[in-house]
């Protein structure tokens, strides 16, 4: 029998970036909030310093502050007639555990999706036709508009202290930053970083082929800062240990030194480390959350927090499962294509080549973690023309570079062997001499790319594992080719000593890293039919239950999903306040 | 490029972590520390050594790991052998401890066989993978080439290896021999480069080969003076240099 505590006014599952957004935008309001988070506290100057925070195989090879996959996990498999098995460790992405969740280990990369990405299905009609969009591909609208949401980008931006160049301010062109990109309000808060010896040379041939490259945004910090809440960020020192570490700088745009400090500031909200959330518990009408059900993870004891407000904010995969645990909304089924919860569920494609230079060193250590130089030319460039490709979406391409951490990075050229006298030698030789250039890829919904409960395997709780169903499609299949015949024509032109061939995705596999870009599940838009959340975040089933976070994206795009992922929660946040609390009920 | 000035090391580092600190001391208090850190850093730190002898390979399972990690790194211009440079030690201290004993392991059945892209599909944590599949690589060594690993010909070496690598051996009681040459692989490579705390990478040998500067990155000042191909080099540090 669970122990039932006194009611508050809101609940927030989890305090990551989003659940720390929340949180401290909802302080003021003076009602009494409780952040419940999975696991413990972190602490910059004790689990970040230094040179403790600079072990490869413990954070990086070890994982050790991602999500522990002996206690919860996701069965996979790349379609419905696979039998799917258990993610045994972690591999394809890493989501975050603890206070800042993978706020704290992200790279920093934040774009602004544009309006033509959030109003996806009515832009490719109007200009390509109906017909273009494949009949499995249950592509929809976010029910927002790049304007609606360029405040709030702007908000996180600053927030984060991102370094970058403006593109486009209010209509006008901004040299040297990306011409594609929807206009802005103003200028990045912090100039772009240095660039690297890689993306000056990619920056130089790309521009010669008639290419538009730029420094890439990131909530690296170029330069000392302090944001509109008066929190202070430190110098970026190029460490090389940015993603999958903590800064011990204070350096990279984390929750940890931003929105969560700020949110504790205020007496009424209390974070609760330790506390598993197994379930959003409803009313007998089933239209009404009461609060949650945890368990403390410290002695195992089962705890129910009644609350007026639930705000589902932990990583996109885990709120979707705590939905589908919890019968919020009605799950997905592709067969007769009904349901909501676990549809759109879509992850990141793209290709890479490594290039080999005899004459010139990249000092792959001397780097941050999202820094770069892109190209947007096929990708957010409305005008590139997709009729003769046949595909949805796109691809940027960069030159970053975020590591050379010699565990996992050791470039060699095709051919060489995995050990011995010739493998030591080509690895010494070519180690300082590498670039990659990567392209990062869209991946559009697929009526059986979805998520649903697992019927098999279950966490340490007792609750059903998720299970998750997905391959690459057409759509990527065909984005993946033409990026990996762009980056093959750039390298070239590069004229490197060696170079691979390039390596377009092929079918998802859990082993290799590729990305933490999960998205969908619990998608926001305009229709209840097809969607769980409006424009808002605000489930249409229960309207005192908010969902942020990726999980919202109705499709992923190229791009990095941070940006959108703050934006929106900084949205959502507002409203509540200034709407919902007044008049609790559906905001649509 | 040319090899930039080798004295470019622990002055260069102090230098840059002047500016390491005054950035960070305008930012977040807690950064003091980090001064403490580097001004003994420039005191040499003794070298961490580690005991010989082994905490979880028995007499045989040492021959097989000691032979694999000297076939893979042969001494040569690079480097010692695998086992002078601590790459078997490290593989024993892994199995030895938690990683070995199954650590963040999601170990609930049934047990599938799945398909690659599923990945790791064994009922076995580390620990017992290499317990099983070296005794089953002995066992598949003395039949087909008379021997245990440890007492083949380079060449027999090289073709088990390849053959396990390549998924063309099924060891006795079919145990998958891929699996088994992924982890072996993998922990190979943890051990020549991760840091020397781990009882691999001795001496920093393997950061040496690559010219990885190793912990200590303050490079605010350094982006800027090397970002025109030219190479930066460092001793490298290890966490222990600067404890």
């Amino acid at each position: 029998m669970a122990t039932k505590l006194p009611p508050v006014d809101i609940v927030i599952v989890g305090m990551g970036w989003t659940g720390g957004i929340m949180a401290k935008e909802l302080g003021p309001t003076g009602l009494k909030i409780v952040v419940l988070e999975r696991g413990g506290q972190r602490s910059p100057q004790n689990d970040f310093a230094v040179p403790l925070i600079r072990d490869e195989l413990r954070f990086s090879q070890r994982h050790d502050m991602m999500m522990d996959t002996s206690v919860d996990t996701y069965t996979i498999r790349n379609n419905p007639s696979e039998t799917a098995l258990p993610m045994r460790r972690l591999g394809s992405f890493l989501p975050g555990e603890g206070v800042g969740g993978a706020g704290v280990h992200w790279n920093g990369v934040t774009w602004r999706w544009p309006d033509h990405e959030l109003r996806i299905r009515t832009k490719y009609e109007e200009r390509y036709g109906r017909s273009f969009i494949p009949g499995d591909m249950p592509l929809q609208d976010w029910g927002i508009s790049g304007p609606e949401l360029e405040p709030y980008y702007d908000k996180f931006e600053y927030t984060a202290g991102v370094s970058g160049r403006a593109g486009n301010i209010k209509g006008q062109i901004q040299k040297g930053g990306n011409p594609f990109e929807d206009p802005r309000s103003r200028d990045y808060p912090l100039p772009p970083l240095v660039q690297n010896h890689a993306g000056q040379l990619f920056a130089k041939t790309a521009a010669e082929l008639g290419y538009h490259p730029y420094t890439r945004p990131t909530a690296n910090a170029s330069q000392p800062y302090t944001n509109p809440d008066g929190m202070k960020i430190g110098q970026c020192q190029y460490c090389g240990f940015c993603e999958r570490f903590g800064c011990e700088a204070n350096a990279k745009g984390s929750p940890l030194i931003t929105v969560i400090p700020v949110a504790l500031r205020n007496p009424n909200v209390e974070l609760r480390t330790y506390t598993w959330v197994t379930k959003v518990l409803k009313d007998s009408t089933g239209k009404k959350a009461t609060g949650v059900l945890y368990t403390n993870v410290l002695t195992g004891e089962e705890v129910e927090q009644p609350a007026d407000l639930v705000i589902i904010s932990a990583y996109g995969l885990a709120n979707v499962h705590l939905m589908l645990l919890s019968g919020i909304g009605k799950p997905y089924d592709p067969e007769t294509q009904t349901g909501i919860i676990g549809k759109n569920y879509a992850y990141q494609a793209g290709a890479n080549i490594n290039l080999f230079f005899e004459d010139k060193s990249f000092n792959p250590f001397i780097a941050t973690g999202g820094w770069g130089t892109s190209i947007d030319d096929i990708h957010t460039n409305w005008e590139f023309d997709r009729a003769p490709h046949g595909f949805i979406g796109g691809a940027y391409i960069s030159v970053g570079g975020s590591n050379g951490r010699p565990i996992t990075y050791r470039p060699v050229p095709p051919g060489t062997p995995q050990w011995g006298s010739d493998w030591k030698r080509a690895t010494a030789k070519w180690y300082n001499n590498a670039l990659t250039i990567g392209a990062s890829a869209s991946v559009m919904p697929n009526r059986y790319n979805y998520l649903e409960l697992d019927k098999t395997y279950t966490n340490r709780f007792g609750s059903p594992l998720m299970r998750m169903t997905f391959d690459f499609k057409e759509n990527e299949k065909k984005i993946n080719l033409h990026a990996a015949k762009i980056i093959g024509d750039i390298a070239k032109a590069m004229n490197p000593t060696r170079m691979s061939n390039p390596a377009p995705r092929q079918s998802w596999s859990v082993v290799p890293y590729q990305s933490t870009h999960n998205t969908g599940g619990a998608v926001m838009g305009a229709d209840p039919a097809n969607s769980a959340l409006n424009k808002y975040l605000q489930s249409w089933d229960l309207s005192n239950v908010f969902v942020t976070g990726a999980s919202a994206f109705p499709h992923n795009s190229g791009y990095n999903p941070t940006g959108p992922v703050g934006a929106l929660a900084f949205m959502s946040a507002e409203v509540i306040r200034d709407k919902y609390l007044k008049n609790p009920g559906p905001l649509i | 490029m040319a090899d930039e000035n080798p004295q470019v090391g622990r002055r260069e580092f102090l230098t840059g972590v002047g500016v390491a600190g005054a950035a960070a001391a305008t930012a977040l208090a807690p950064v003091a520390p980090a001064q403490a850190q580097v001004i003994q850093a420039a005191a040499p730190a003794p070298a961490a050594k580690l005991p010989d002898g082994y905490m979880f390979l028995h007499p045989q399972e040492a021959q097989f790991v000691e032979a694999v990690v000297d076939h893979m790194v042969p001494k040569d211009e690079l480097t010692p052998s695998g086992t002078d440079m601590g790459i078997a030690t490290f593989i024993d201290r892994a199995l030895g401890g938690s990683w070995g004993k199954g650590d963040r392991l999601y170990s609930q059945g049934p047990w599938g066989k799945g398909t690659a892209n599923q990945g790791y599909q064994l009922p076995f944590a580390p620990a017992g993978l290499y317990r099983a599949a070296i005794e089953g690589s002995n066992a598949y060594c003395r039949k087909t080439f008379g021997k245990t690993f440890d007492q083949c010909s380079a060449d027999q070496k090289e073709t088990f290896l390849k053959d396990l690598a390549g998924g063309k051996i099924v060891l006795s009681g079919g145990l998958p021999g891929r699996a088994f040459f992924d982890l072996l692989y993998q922990n190979v490579m943890e051990g020549m480069f991760a840091d020397p705390i781990y009882g691999g990478n001795k001496d920093k040998v393997g950061w040496k080969m690559l010219g990885f500067p190793g912990v200590y990155a303050n490079n605010a000042e350094n982006i800027k003076k090397f970002s025109d191909g030219r190479r930066f080099v460092a001793d490298p540090t290890s966490i222990a240099d600067m404890s």
